[in-house]
């Protein structure tokens, strides 16, 4: 019963990433929606004051430390794992 | 079991060409760009909780071509630990770890598919993986959508027992989509499955239990976890221009396992610049977890149940984090050759505090110590250079 639960969570999980994952493929557009931010209206956006990933290797050791210290982990986007974590 | 575990990632690998193939044939042609060269040198230090870590690492990225760009890492940890868990029940240690990591990326007029190899070496773990992702820019570029599985192999020993080895793996699956709203505005959600399975423990650490046969009342036995773990993680992130030319970032993530934790964190920061040369940025970090549900901080007596742990990063517990960093972006003439690049300091000061995990080295007797709570500092000094 319990091995039936888990593959029954691991499928539904699997449903939703690819239900996901194809929408977002066939993009708003396929519902009539234009983009509204157009390309020379993201200066802003493109200035490196707002860049998330400006030190990847500082990033990097965050995601360590917080990864050793706590048990949540992932959705990330850096790697982990093994640490002198005692 | 091993049926429904095959015919699982068999349906994994199958979405995952699915998606590959829909993605490079649904792209419109609109080239992106790879990131820039650089190299990055790091210092890390954390100091807290009776251990003290610190090592450099290095970072190279460089492109072969205009559509392949590969990367190296390199991290190092210069462990010396005298932690509670460690002060309790055993002595003192220093060891060191190793990172390495090798990324290839392919870029293909919207898409970006990378291959990354990791490998960790320490004395008694040896951790393999293999990652492999696939990026693609869409809807006028408003949209970024990501995905990537990842699969890890460990090799774990024990330091003075040599018929000591197990093994354990891991199946990571993660999604991400970014989305620009507005012209100062974009958000992106995450998400990530992560299964394990195989050898979850610490071979070192113990549970204790009540023992009235002992002169000191308590008694010691190893931990025994599960043999698989089912994760899911979902992160919201947003990221704002302030008018003023300033930055505002903010995440929330929730996580959720089959050991019964559920945890949350929330984070935000400020990044403001001053005048040409320097940048500012500020952080505070939140976050909380319940227990596993087979963890105890002193159980009633010896094999009390099927699955034993006294690891504090299972007990019910919350951190806060404050820190600061300074970015100086040097003028081009004092950099070398001329080329772009900055320096960075960054500390982040921590404070936990748990809630049902006692300190056994302080006095108050069996199962009535105080609560165990410690703060860290978090110290990392960097240098990168654009070329």
């Amino acid at each position: 019963m319990f091995t039936c639960h888990k593959a029954s969570t691991k499928q539904l999980l699997i449903s939703v990433f690819a239900t996901i994952f194809l929408l977002s493929l066939s993009g708003c557009s396929s519902l009539g929606i234009e983009p509204w931010v157009k390309p020379y209206e993201r200066q802003n956006l493109a200035d490196p004051i707002m860049s998330t990933s400006r030190h990847p290797v500082a990033d990097k050791h965050v995601s360590h430390v917080y990864e050793a210290r706590e048990s949540a982990r992932g959705a990330e986007g850096t790697g982990g794992g093994g640490c002198g974590c005692n | 079991m091993a049926v429904v575990v095959v015919v699982i990632n068999m349906r994994l690998l199958l979405l995952f060409i699915f998606a590959v193939v829909i993605g490079m044939v649904s792209q419109q042609i609109h080239a992106a760009v790879l990131q820039d060269d650089r190299v990055d040198v790091l210092y890390h230090s954390y100091n807290g909780g009776g251990m003290d870590i610190d090592g450099p690492a290095i970072l190279l990225r460089k492109k072969a071509r205009e559509n392949i760009a590969v990367q190296a890492y390199y991290y190092v940890d210069s462990i010396s630990s005298a932690s509670v868990d460690v002060m309790s029940t055993a002595s003192p240690y220093e060891e060191e770890r190793k990172e390495v990591q090798l990324a290839f990326e392919y870029l293909h007029e919207k898409t970006i598919i990378d291959v990354n190899f990791r490998r960790s070496d320490e004395d008694d773990y040896l951790g393999n993986s293999i990652s492999l992702n696939i990026s693609q820019d869409t809807f006028g570029d408003l949209t970024n959508i990501s995905m990537g599985l990842a699969y890890g192999a460990n090799e774990i020993s024990r330091n003075g027992d040599d018929f000591f080895a197990e093994e354990s793996k891991q199946y990571t699956l993660n999604f991400a989509l970014s989305q620009i709203l507005t012209r100062n505005l974009t958000m992106t959600i995450n998400l990530a499955a992560i299964a394990d399975e195989g050898y979850l423990n610490n071979p070192y650490r113990t549970v204790r239990y009540v023992d009235n046969s002992q002169p000191s009342g308590v008694g010691y036995q190893s931990e025994v976890y599960p043999n698989t773990r089912n994760s899911f993680a979902t992160k919201i992130s947003a990221s704002y221009f302030l008018s003023y030319r300033a930055a505002l970032f903010a995440n929330y993530r929730y996580f959720s396992d089959s050991w019964g934790i559920d945890a949350s964190d929330v984070e935000l920061a400020y990044r403001h610049p001053i005048g040409d040369t320097f940048e500012l940025e500020f952080n505070a970090r939140y976050y909380q977890q319940t227990q596993a549900n087979f963890y105890s901080d002193l159980f009633p007596y010896r094999d009390a149940q099927n699955y034993l742990a006294r690891d504090k990063e299972l007990s019910t517990f919350n951190d806060t984090t404050v820190g600061f960093s300074v970015t100086y972006l040097v003028p081009q003439q004092y950099s070398f050759g001329d080329l772009r690049s900055e320096a960075s300091f960054q500390w982040d000061h921590l404070i936990f505090d748990y809630e049902n995990f006692r300190d056994p080295t302080a006095e108050g007797g069996i199962g009535n110590e105080p609560l165990y709570g410690f703060s860290a500092n978090v110290i990392r000094v960097l240098y990168s250079l654009y070329f």
